[in-house]
């Protein structure tokens, strides 16, 4: 074993996408990392687990997801940047302490690799069918930020801008990868560590008795402490008032439950974040994300040579989802085609959106693959015609 | 505590025959010297008459004060249920986490910042039955944290149904017509995990609590002790047994202190003799010690 490597290693790697995630959550500073091993994202875990004394920081391989998701709040209210991987089945058993994630603002990243699904279904194959799940798995009434990266380069950029994400609004983050983006090896930059943006948690200056946790500033969002530091907090996963305090009561939920909604709501347009070609002329727009975005970046081309014009929007964050410029392109386009490993999921936001004034069309995908471009073509044609 | 120390002085002056004796002051004459580590502004709690839960708390914040280790660095862990609440009453840094799971968050907490003293109190139902997978993997690991486990033999925040813990035949609202599964013996449970501290007493027994709670903080590594204590609202009225009280009274008639017994053989039945004292107390490296030692190893130092 060699000296410590330091959290950013900068330079050109050729690493797999759950490599370079782990990587991003370490350029960022994440020094906290439980897990439980999943194919296909145990190789976050393992790679964690051997960079990890490289910053000093800790990993752990728990009994189970659930007791992972567990031990990344506890750290994180330790006042670590934590993070834990999984997927579909261990996806589902994160549901609850993710909830309680939420409810506490409690900032943490969690990965998921997704492969396809319902149950063990296809643990080495792809999927995208933990869209909905991310948004709506946990119960009670949420808004949670969701990314998709499509490269193994954009698993090192979006892990980071997740923990930016999740310290800025006090939640937990989701990286929504997959399996083909989790093991396709492709080239990795990794820049300077004066080229990192790092955002760290806001500390409240107030002293003990002058702080509330759980009074918003602004921007909707509370300041944090960290146990330890002599606030004696209270946090719970039960309905609570500005001091923490448990109070069950429908005024004090009307009043906080709203809050943890709004603060994503209400700041959506700086979260929200896509990439688009060619929509200011389209007449099709496909809308997609993760490692379907890179089919359909094809099967675009192909339309286009046929001469349709055809525009692609990738969504970098898929949660909150780009409501306004749906809307906006429904107003001027004849349809969107929607192609996604599943049997209709974000289609179905698509469609909301859209709202009858475009055409939604969907390409379903049950996984284990990706889509054919000529399947895409082919509804993109359709959508054309 | 000012007016009281003005008025100590006057008297020490001589005072004066005409002036009107100083008003008492009632909130000085109330409060509790405990007070500074409870919530004091969340009182009164939830915990019904005669319930134990409310004597291992006074135990626990006293042996906070004569354990010595600053009350910054405490924080205490509590799933959910009736004990599940003491996370709340405790003026300490302190998380009310999801049902079975105060474990894996007080781990977290723990290896994140070792300095903190983490301490899970929770109740039977929260820390074997639903967390009972976390339990054991946490002594396993010999993770240096203090587990308080109070013990009711009843789920009591849902109404009195059936523990892992509720003794055979007793009666529950979900064994109505008396328990047919065999319950946990948790001290025994923890031990053959690795648990490297494990007591076990009862409501009635505060002193000895306390003393083994200040035993179980000052403890390095997985330390555990289990609670015995009485929920007179449901468990003792589901089996005809009296009141809080009368449980207590049973406490005093068939408890037998055994330090060191077989954890094998401690056991306990439908109002049975119930062995208490301390039976496990030994040093092993904890997960952090043990970690620190691989990695030292292999970088050669």
């Amino acid at each position: 074993m060699s000296e410590p490597r330091g959290a950013v290693l900068t330079g050109e790697h050729f690493m797999n996408g759950d490599v370079a995630a782990a990587e991003g959550a370490l350029a960022v500073g994440c020094t906290f990392f439980a897990g439980y091993p999943i194919t296909p994202a145990t190789e976050v875990a393992e790679r964690m687990s051997e960079r990890m004394p490289d910053v000093e920081g800790i990993f752990i391989q728990m009994e189970d997801e659930i007791a992972s998701m567990g031990a990344i709040l506890g750290a994180s209210w330790a006042g670590r940047k934590s993070m834990t991987s999984t997927s579909g089945p261990g996806f589902s058993l994160m549901m609850e302490n993710l909830g309680l994630g939420v409810m506490t603002e409690t900032p943490c990243v969690l990965v998921n690799v997704q492969r396809g699904g319902p149950s063990t279904g296809l643990p080495t194959l792809v999927g995208q069918q933990d869209m909905m799940q991310a948004r709506w798995g946990s119960h009670g009434d949420y808004e949670i930020i969701a990314l998709c990266p499509n490269s193994p380069q954009e698993c090192f950029d979006l892990t980071i801008d997740a923990f930016n994400l999740s310290e800025t609004y006090r939640l937990p983050v989701l990286v929504m990868s997959d399996e083909v983006v989790g093991h396709m090896t492709e080239k990795v930059v990794i820049p300077p560590e004066d080229q990192i943006a790092r955002i760290e948690r806001r500390i409240t200056d107030a002293a003990p008795a002058d702080y509330l946790p759980y009074q918003p500033e602004e921007n909707l969002v509370p300041l944090m402490v960290a146990a330890g530091q002599g606030y004696r907090i209270h946090v719970t996963g039960l309905t609570h008032d500005e001091r923490g305090y448990p109070e069950v009561v429908a005024p004090v939920q009307q009043r906080m439950v709203p809050r943890l909604i709004e603060k994503i709501r209400k700041n959506a347009e700086q979260i929200i974040r896509y990439e688009s070609d060619g929509i200011a002329e389209a007449e099709v727009v496909v809308v997609c994300y993760g490692i379907t975005s890179r089919v359909a970046q094809l099967a675009v081309e192909m339309a286009r040579q046929q001469g349709r014009r055809v525009g692609l929007l990738r969504l970098i964050v898929a949660w909150p989802f780009p409501e306004r410029v749906i809307r906006e392109l429904a107003t001027r386009i004849k349809g969107f085609v929607v192609p996604e490993i599943n049997l209709g999921q974000m289609v179905y936001e698509v469609e909301r959106c859209a709202a009858g004034r475009a055409r939604t069309i969907h390409v379903p995908h049950a996984g284990g693959a990706v889509h054919d471009p000529e399947t895409i073509l082919a509804r993109i044609e359709e959508a054309s015609s | 505590m000012n007016q009281k120390a003005a008025t100590a002085a006057g008297a020490g002056a001589g005072g004066s025959d005409t002036a009107a004796p100083p008003a008492p002051d009632v909130r000085e004459a109330h409060a509790h010297p405990k007070d500074r580590l409870l919530r004091s502004d969340r009182l009164p709690h939830i915990w019904c008459p005669t319930c134990g839960i409310g004597t291992c708390v006074s135990s626990f914040v006293e042996a906070i004060e004569e354990s010595g280790i600053p009350e910054e660095r405490f924080a205490v862990v509590s799933g959910i249920g009736c004990t599940g609440r003491v996370a709340g009453y405790v003026n300490l840094d302190s998380f009310h986490t999801t049902h079975g799971r105060a474990i894996p968050f007080a781990t977290g907490l723990h290896l994140a910042n070792p300095k903190l003293k983490v301490v899970v109190f929770s109740g039977d139902g929260d820390l074997v039955a639903i967390g009972g997978n976390h339990l054991i993997h946490a002594a396993r690991r010999n993770i240096d944290i203090t587990i308080i486990c109070v013990n009711n033999f009843i789920y009591g925040m849902t109404g009195g149904q059936l523990a892992p813990t509720t003794p055979h035949g007793a009666r529950t609202t979900t064994s109505p017509y008396g328990n047919s599964e065999y319950p946990f013996n948790v001290p025994h449970l923890v031990a053959s995990c690795g648990a490297t501290y494990v007591a076990r007493w009862t409501a009635l027994h505060v002193r000895r609590m306390k003393q083994a709670m200040v035993a179980a903080l000052s403890h390095r590594g997985f330390s555990f002790i289990e609670v015995i204590a009485p929920c007179s609202t449901l468990y003792a009225r589901k089996n005809r047994l009296g009141t809080g009280t009368d449980l207590m009274k049973f406490y005093h008639d068939n408890c037998e202190v055994r330090h060191g017994a077989n954890t094998a053989e401690i056991d306990i039945g439908f109002q049975e003799k119930i062995v208490v004292g301390k039976f496990v107390d030994i040093e092993k490296p904890t997960f952090l010690d043990r970690m620190g030692a691989n990695l030292a190893q292999r970088r050669g130092r």
